[in-house]
């Protein structure tokens, strides 16, 4: 068994989930976490399959995929243990005017403080910028310093920080 | 069950301000709810939510002013259940909250983007009227409950986005209500 990671980015048009999706049930191998999404009308898939085929075998697969618009790279990873977060999962939220370094300047902050961030997104709306992370935060993390240093560089870039537990309702 | 809200003054119709503004990003003061230009202020309020398309609230710093004064009217949405009809309040408040539900809600103030947030559908506001500052109490539920809490989070300097749920719940806008550039508070 082999775990491949597949990313595919390029000119957007339809059929090229149905194109891939194809190509990997062909190839024998299962699709499991995947992210397919347009960033700023590129389309970019991303996403883990497992099965017995391998690299070289998929990649050649897909090469009808590429037809000169799209770029796909295909390599073997090793299993990674999925395993839940150990503390708690916070929402940090930032918006305003659209400026360099917003995202490694916070970003560094949430890493000094021992987060991981697990999800993130951008967006760029016209002037105004929003970006969205979910960040992991161990047990022993200060999270009041965190949401202070966030706040102190959040005021030098001239962005909007809030920094708020992420519920989940078990049900 | 319509607020007895005192007849306003004709209102004008003013720009409405979008993120990244300073002043949508601000804490508004409250205010003297007899106060002359706190009253124009309300009606210009309304009068600019009337002629935005869909638009059922807008918050004084969505016109620029920082200030504790909103308006909101959701009497024509189809996803209403209580209405109060027009309501206009000064230095309103949550008194009560509780069953929060999630729904995509939408800005004047962030014409592009539409976010999933979580609000409590049953409420209870507490807030003077214009001219009169008479305090009311509003208890209300559903689509109303959330226009409100929307509106007095403005007030407050901040936006739906400051309240969405998780790293995917904002989207681009696919739907326009007839002039994009003047869409209208929570759809």
């Amino acid at each position: 068994m082999t775990s491949l990671a597949i990313t595919v980015v390029g000119h957007d048009r339809p059929g090229i989930i149905a194109q891939a999706a194809e190509v990997l049930s062909q190839c024998g191998m299962n699709l499991e976490d995947s992210s397919m999404t347009l960033l700023r009308g590129h389309f970019a898939m991303t996403l883990i399959c497992a099965g017995e085929a391998d690299a070289e075998q998929v990649d050649a697969a897909l090469q009808p995929l590429v037809n000169g618009s799209l770029d796909v790279t295909v390599r073997e990873v090793p299993e990674e243990p999925d395993l839940p977060p150990l503390g708690s999962t916070y929402l940090v939220t930032v918006h305003g005017a659209d400026r360099l370094g917003i995202v490694a300047r916070l970003a560094s902050v949430i890493a000094q403080a021992g987060g991981n961030i697990t999800d993130l997104t951008t967006r760029l709306s016209g002037a105004l910028y929003v970006l969205l992370a979910e960040v992991d935060l161990p047990r022993s993390a200060d999270v009041a310093a965190l949401q202070a240093r966030l706040a102190e560089v959040s005021a030098e870039l001239g962005v909007d920080t809030s920094m708020r537990l992420i519920e989940n309702d078990e049900l | 069950m319509s607020l007895a809200l005192p007849t306003l003054p004709d209102g004008r119709v003013l720009d409405v301000v979008r993120a990244p503004s300073q002043v949508l990003s601000v804490s508004g003061l409250p205010v003297d709810p007899a106060d002359p230009a706190v009253v124009q202020l309300c009606a210009d309020l309304v009068a600019t939510m009337r002629i935005s398309p869909g638009c059922v609230g807008l918050a004084a710093p969505q016109v620029g002013v920082s200030a504790q004064v909103f308006c909101v009217d959701v009497s024509a949405h189809p996803k209403t259940r209580t209405t109060h009809g027009l309501i206009a309040l000064v230095n309103a408040e949550v008194v009560e909250a509780s069953r929060n539900e999630k729904a995509r809600e939408g800005c004047m103030s962030v014409p592009d983007l539409t976010g999933d947030v979580k609000r409590p559908t049953k409420i209870t506001v507490a807030g003077l009227l214009p001219l009169s500052g008479e305090r009311v109490l509003i208890t209300t539920d559903a689509f109303e409950a959330r226009a409100l809490q929307h509106e007095i989070d403005h007030c407050a300097g901040m936006l739906f986005l400051d309240r969405v749920v998780g790293a995917h719940a904002v989207f681009p806008r696919k739907v326009y209500l007839k002039l994009p550039e003047s869409g209208g508070d929570v759809r």
